[in-house]
Formats: structure tokens, sequence, C-alpha cells
């Protein structure tokens, strides 16, 4: 193991335990307020929790239980914090910028810049080695940032939502630099963006009122949620009740009617989950008869568009948010609006059930 | 190019949405402040004004005021700079209350502050007991001239470098605290030369002050040429018997302040730009 | 109110001037208030106690008077009579002033010497350094404070020196006797030279010692009616109050010397 983390701060309502193995890349979602960023700044050692204790690589970050007032200033820890701003040191150059690290752990002044040229080649960003950070673009900024935190060698490397700043043009590009790059860096990385996680983590955490709500590889995580949180980060609509007759029922009565793997599946009356796509609904004005399908009523709460598409929120009088993705087209032909009846419809084969 | 060129001429003139009516009171606000410097220079006998400020006493007058203010602006720097960190940076109890204190000299009368300096460093003052034991004599000395203008001009320094620092923020300092940088480190490498700009200007703020420094100097110094008095003492004293003398040196004392400041203005705008 | 109408009457000719409408400097008015007399009389600053009294004296003899003083420097008493302001009396300090105005024409009888004043050295009440006579304060080492020699004051130390052939070496010229005071009353100085009133004025916060040297300047006090006063008539009468046995009593226990 690489990082065992454990500590509580009652101000921020934090408290939560963690591990990243050597090499592993964790990725942490959660709300706004869920306390991410407060992971996030007690592992830089910019706060300071009530009680915990935390050691990386061996070294003891701090010690706060029963008595313990151990505590290692964050130049001492080995952690580097790359923010959503490259916040480039303005008054030196990319090429001073990143042999920084080096240069006050103890590089001469010819390694530190040969470490820094190497990484600022690696990043793709060789021709700006000279100019002043105010000269260069946000995403060459933030390549300069990547480059900077890595040149530092840290053994963990945090990522506070590393691309939410950038253009939407320049985000692709600059996660594959960092997919690539981070490949064996034990790195956790805090986001609210689905392809970040799926990109640059092994493992998810999401975060709920400052506690873990949630753990597991990426791919299981994303695709079998177990909280209605995930669901969304996932892009998924959640059912959760217990299993019955090829379906979901909840405790209100709901069901919804899907498919199982062949290895997964759920016992008879055992809790189960049912997801599915919100592109996988239909919206019907009146309940269609006769089909094979899952036909839910529920109450449009809100429109929102979202591209070429419109997401319809619609509550099913049985507790459950769920999207459905529909064309502007369908929208003005269905007279929708909040407050309207409308009726889901979804194939069976659309939903994935699997035991909890 | 064609972008280049269009770069280039006059400044496009953009709509201020200011009252024309606010023109007035401006302009009335700025003549009040500039009036009674050209008022100075109506009165001044050109023929004499050379051997007006290179007697004696004004040029021993003007040695000393340039010697002491930059004395008194080392000392705010090197004073100034670590208490405004620890104020911009550090959380303790009771620093709401040590930053009014320290900036009251800002609205203190300066005879006040004089009377209040005789009281710390007089010959029956505070200190006096420890000072003794170290035969340190400090009344009627240029030392005296220096501690009353540090004491004015140290708040100067403070409130105007603390504002500097919270507009630069923390983030800088502690991303080069994760990188590795120990905070000596971190102070000399980043926060210092990211506030140099503002630290210059407050330097020179505390510098100005310091040379128009009178009130608290007279008090707690004395007067005696050479040793304690300053320009503005001298200008004090000679306004009684030569005021052609007194209106000379005001006059290099304003040009003094005037130079200062524009030097500054173009370090401080070269370090933005 | 009444300063803050000035400041703004200030100001409005400011704004005039500023305008293009060049305005005449303001000609001070005669203070005359609510129906009754009032006489104007400038006098040093150095008067203040003891002409206030006497001002006191004279209303209580002149019914419907009322005295209002102008206390301020010699000189720039001088300067505001010569630029025609309304007085009716004028007392300096010293002659030097006072022959600006009788030059100008402006006294309406010839300057009287109503009181006169000479110098004392005024030392802490416990007396630190031990000083008796004039000779002492040439001790090495002694904190002595003056007035500027460009100050009358300092003028008149300067001539004890040269009549008694001693080189005085201050710590500190001041510019004004009250600075000397202020020095000696904090205990920062051990000696002062100030003239006898002002150690009588200042009670038990300092120790007076005469010395016989002190006579070598002696300041006179001069005083003068105005002719072109709007109380002209009131002002001789306040200067023949001034040297009256009445007046002169109360300027002896001020410390000041006879007129002779």
């Amino acid at each position: 193991m690489s990082l065992q983390f454990s500590a509580t701060l009652a101000r921020r309502h934090f408290d939560a335990e963690l591990q990243v193995a050597d090499g592993e890349r964790v990725a942490v979602l959660g709300h706004n307020g869920s306390g991410k960023s407060t992971l996030l700044n007690i592992l830089a050692g910019t706060l300071r929790p009530d009680s915990g204790t935390a050691s990386l690589d061996g070294t003891r970050l701090f010690d706060l239980n029963a008595g313990h007032r151990h505590w290692l200033a964050p130049h001492a820890r080995g952690i580097s914090l790359m923010a959503q701003d490259p916040l480039l040191f303005p008054h030196l150059s990319v090429i001073e910028n990143v042999a920084f690290g080096p240069r006050v752990t103890g590089a001469s002044k010819s390694q530190a810049y040969a470490k820094a040229e190497e990484w600022l080649e690696q990043v793709g960003v060789t021709e700006f080695a000279q100019r002043r950070p105010s000269q260069l673009s946000g995403g060459q900024a933030q390549r300069v940032a990547i480059a900077r935190a890595l040149a530092a060698e840290p053994k963990l490397l945090l990522l506070d939502e590393p691309m939410a700043a950038l253009d939407v043009a320049v985000a692709p590009l600059l996660r594959r630099v960092l997919g690539r790059l981070l490949q064996h860096q034990a790195t956790v990385v805090v986001t609210h963006d689905l392809l970040d996680a799926l990109l640059l983590s092994e493992r998810i955490i999401v975060f709920d009122q400052g506690r873990v709500a949630e753990s597991g590889p990426t791919d299981e995580v994303l695709r079998h949620p177990r909280t209605r949180f995930t669901a969304r980060i996932a892009g998924l609509n959640l059912v959760r009740g217990r299993y019955a007759d090829g379906g979901v029922r909840t405790d209100t009565g709901l069901v919804v009617q899907g498919t199982h793997r062949d290895d997964e599946v759920p016992g008879a009356g055992e809790p189960a989950a049912a997801v599915f796509a919100p592109a996988a609904v239909s919206i019907f004005a009146h309940p269609p008869e006769g089909s094979p399908r899952n036909s839910l009523p529920v109450t449009i709460i809100e429109l929102e568009p979202r591209g070429d598409l419109v997401r319809v929120r619609g509550d099913d009088h049985h507790g459950h948010s769920l999207a459905a993705d529909v064309t502007p087209l369908s929208v003005a032909e269905l007279d929708l609006y909040p407050g309207r009846e409308v009726t889901y419809s979804l194939k069976a084969a659309a939903v994935t059930i699997y035991p909890l | 190019m064609t972008m280049g060129e269009q770069a280039r001429g006059r400044a496009p003139r953009v709509y201020s949405g200011l009252p024309r009516w606010l023109f007035v009171p401006a302009a009335l606000g700025a003549t009040l402040v500039v009036l009674p410097l050209f008022a100075l220079t109506t009165r001044l006998d050109w023929t004499r004004f050379f051997e007006l400020i290179t007697s004696d006493s004004s040029m021993a007058a003007l040695r000393l005021s340039l010697e002491t203010s930059v004395a008194s602006t080392v000392i705010c720097i090197v004073l100034g700079v670590p208490l405004a960190l620890v104020l911009a940076r550090e959380q303790f109890p009771g620093q709401a209350l040590v930053r009014t204190l320290v900036l009251l000299p800002l609205v203190l009368p300066p005879v006040v502050g004089g009377i209040a300096l005789l009281y710390t460093f007089g010959r029956r003052g505070l200190l006096a007991p420890v000072m003794d034991l170290f035969g340190i004599q400090i009344a009627f000395s240029t030392a005296a001239v220096v501690i009353a203008q540090s004491f004015v001009a140290l708040p100067f320094l403070v409130v105007s470098l603390e504002g500097t620092l919270r507009t630069v923020g923390r983030r800088y300092e502690l991303v080069a605290a994760t990188l590795g940088a120990r905070p000596s480190t971190v102070l000399g490498r980043i926060t210092l030369p990211l506030v140099l700009p503002g630290l210059v200007s407050a330097a020179v703020l505390s510098f100005a002050r310091a040379l128009g420094e009178f009130g608290a100097t007279l008090t707690f110094a004395g007067s005696l040429q050479g040793v304690t008095r300053t320009l503005p003492l001298e200008i004090y004293l000679q306004r009684v018997t030569d005021p052609d003398a007194a209106i000379a040196l005001s006059l290099v004392l304003i040009a003094v302040a005037v130079a200062v400041t524009l030097v500054t203005a173009r370090i401080s705008d070269r370090a933005i730009g | 109110m009444r300063k803050l109408c000035t400041a703004a009457a200030a100001l409005t000719a400011l704004a005039l001037s500023l305008a293009g409408c060049a305005s005449t400097p303001a000609a001070t008015g005669t203070s005359t208030a609510g129906g009754g007399t009032t006489l104007t009389v400038f006098a040093a600053a150095s008067m203040k106690p003891t002409f206030t009294a006497l001002g006191t004296a004279f209303e209580s003899t002149h019914a419907g008077v009322k005295v209002t003083f102008n206390f301020a420097g010699s000189q720039t008493l001088a300067e505001q009579i010569i630029n025609g302001a309304a007085a009716d009396a004028f007392a300096s300090a010293n002659e030097a002033n006072m022959k600006t105005v009788t030059d100008a024409g402006l006294a309406a009888t010839g300057a009287q010497v109503y009181a006169t004043n000479q110098l004392t050295i005024a030392v802490p009440p416990d007396n630190p350094a031990g000083i008796t006579s004039w000779n002492d304060l040439t001790k090495k080492g002694l904190k002595l404070v003056v007035c500027a020699p460009v100050v009358p004051c300092g003028a008149a130390t300067e001539k004890i020196e040269q009549a008694t052939g001693t080189t005085l070496t201050p710590v500190s010229e001041e510019q004004a006797v009250t600075d000397v005071m202020a020095k000696v009353q904090a205990g920062e100085a051990d000696a002062g030279l100030v003239y006898q009133t002002d150690v009588i004025a200042a009670g038990e916060t300092v120790k007076g010692i005469e010395f016989a040297e002190s006579s070598k300047a002696i300041n006179t006090n001069v005083i003068a009616a105005l002719k072109d006063g709007p109380q002209a008539k009131l002002g001789q009468e306040f200067v023949d109050l001034v040297l009256s046995a009445e007046g002169q009593q109360v300027l002896k226990a001020a410390g000041f010397g006879a007129a002779d």
C-alpha cells in the first residue's frame, strides 16, 4: 500500500478513510461540498484534521490520534498538487517553473534544467521554455503545470479538476497527455467529469457529505452504480429494490423489467438494482397499449437542453427523478412542460439488472 | 499585420458614464491641492533660489533629511515586511486589535506620536532602565529622528504591503510548498518576488512620509543643525526670519517628493507590464 | 459652525477664481458684535495670561465694551497690522517688531516700554544635573536646550554668551520657548534657557534658577495705541491701564520686570 489515510474534521463534516496502492490512480467524485476539497487539502498538508493518521510510502504524514501531535509540513510530504488553474509562477519563465521543484529539493541548476527540459518534451511544449506564463494559452499553461508537478517526482500527485478551466477543444488532448504520463504515477484526481474518471483512474471513490459513499473499480462502479449520485455521474437512471420475476420491485410497488448478465444473477427477493440510459427512454403523452415495454407514469419536473437533445427530468411518484433524452422536435410535438403528466416507455432489453 | 496596425494609434475613447456636473467638484478638489503648491512658486524669489538652498544650514538639513529617511525606510522594510506577512498570512487571537494598533500612527497627530515616543525612549521613559543598562541615550540624537520617522512611516508600509499580499493570495505559495519548497524558500523565491512592485511603492510611500516627518521629530528629537534639524524643521525655523528661504526649501522638499513618486510609478508600471 | 462657513466661503472663492471671476481678498472686518463696542488688542503670545486678566479689568470699568485679543508672534501681528488688520492697540514682545509698525506711521503715540523680561535657567524640579549658575551650563555632558538664535529668546541667549565670553553647546536649538520648556518638563533636558515669566507660568513642573548674567540681555516689551483702529480712543485707554500701577502689579506677579 502506498497511501493509508483516515481523518475526521468536524467543522467540514468530514470523516473518511482511503487507501491508494503503489502506482494506482484513484478518481474522487462527489457534489460540491461533499468533502473532495477537504480531502485534497488534508493530504497536501494545508488543512489540519481534528484526528486521524496518514502515511505515504512508509513516511508518516500526520498522526493526530489520541495524544499524538505529529504533523508533516506540505513541503516535506512528497505530494504535488495541480489545480484547475495552472498557477504558474508569473515571475519565472516556463523552464524555471518546471525546474522549481527539483531546484528547491536540492538538485543543481544544470540537473534541474535537464529534468525540466525532459518533462517539457513529455508534455510537448519545449518551444515555450523561455516564455513567460502570461504568454501561454490555457492549454499550454496546463501542460506546463503538469510538467512542473511531475518534475518534482511526487510520491503522490493530487489533481483538482485538472480540465475544468479548459476549452472543450483542448481538454481531450490534455486528457490523453495526462493518461499517458500518469500510467504508473500514484494519483488522486478530483473531478466532476465522467471522462476524467474513465481515462485517468482505475478506481473510483464517491464522496457524499464528507464520507465515502461508494468505492470500487472504475468500470464496475460506473456500469453498476449503487447510489443515485454515482448513477447520475455515470449518466444513468437507477432504481433500487428487490428482484422478482425478471424485474426490480421497489418498496412502494414500482416494477422495472430488465435483463441481467449470466454471471450476475440476482436471487429472488434479494436486493437488486435496475439501471438504464436516458437515451433509451421514449416519452408518450398517453400510455402505449399492449407493448412489451416498461411504462412509467411521471410528472415532468424540468427540461434542460443538452447539446442536440433535451434532457427531461420526471418524477415517477416513487421517489425517483428519472432522466430521458429526447429531441427538441419531440418536446415541441408532445408539448412538454414542467408539471405535465406523461409516460416514460422503455424496452426491457435496455434495462440492466444486477444484485446489490 | 493588420492587427498590429490596428493596435497602434490613439486608444479609443470609452464611455465613462459619469454625470457632467461631477467634473466641477472634481476640478475643485484637484485645485484645492494643486493651487497652494502653485502659489508657493509665485512667492519665490528665483534670483536667490540657488543661494538660499545651498546655504550651510539648508544643505545640512537636506543631507540629514535624506540620510535619516533612507535609514528609517530600511528599518521600515526590515520590520514592516515581516509584520505585514504575519498580519496577512497568519491567524492568531487579537489579530484585528494588533492591526488597528499598528496602524494607529496613520491617524495620530504627529505631536501625540512625539509625546508617546518621549515616554517610551526618553530619559524617563518606559525603556529608560533598559537603555541605561546598555548606556544608550537616544534623546536629541539623530537616532531619535530615525525612530520618530520610522514610527510614523511604518504603518504606511505595513498597510500597503498587507493589501498587496492579500491581493496576490496564498495559492502560488501553496503550490510552491507542494513542490517541496521550504517556508523560507517560498518566501524568498515566490512571495517576495510576487509582491516586489507593491513593496517598492510601499517603501517609497514610507520614505516620503519619513521625509515629511515634522511633529514627532520636533517633540521627540529636538532641533540642532546637522544632528536633528531635518528639512521640515529647518523650513519651520526659517519661516520666522527668512520666509524666502522657507519657500525655497519647501520647493526642494516638494521636488524630492515628486521625483521619488514618479520614479516609483515607473518601476511598478514596468513590473506590471 | 462659523468656521465651517468660513471654510465654505474660502472654497467658494476658490471656485469663483477658477471660473475666472477674480475676487478681491476679503478685508478684515471690524469686529463689532451685538451693538456693543469692541476693543481689539493685538498682543504677543507671551502676554496671554496677563492681558486676559487686564482685559477683564478693563471691561469692568468700561460698561458695554468687550475686549478681544489676538495673541500671536509679534512678527506675525506686526505684519497683519501693516497689511490693514483692524487693531486698536499693539503690544510687542520686542522693539524691532514695534518699529516696523511705528515706521509705517500707524502708531497713535510713541511706543512705550511696559514690561521687561530676562532669561532664567529652567531645570526639572529635582535638578538632576545640579545646576546653580550660568557657568554650570558649560558642564560637559549636560543636556542643555535653548532657543534657536533666529528667534528672540535665542538671540538673547547668544547676546549673553558674547557678553560673558562663554560658548554653550546645547543639544537642541528650539523654535520656540515653549518647546524648550516642554523638554525640561519632560525631564529630557537637564536645563533650558527660558524667560522668568515662563518659569512662573509653569508652576511646580520646573524650577527656575536666576543668574546675574541675564541682565546682559534684557528684553523690553513695548506697547502703542494704533491710529487707524476703529476704537483708537479705547485703545489708548487700554495702554494707559497696562502702564498704570494696577497693570504693572499684574505683570510683576507674572514675572515681568518693571517698565522703567
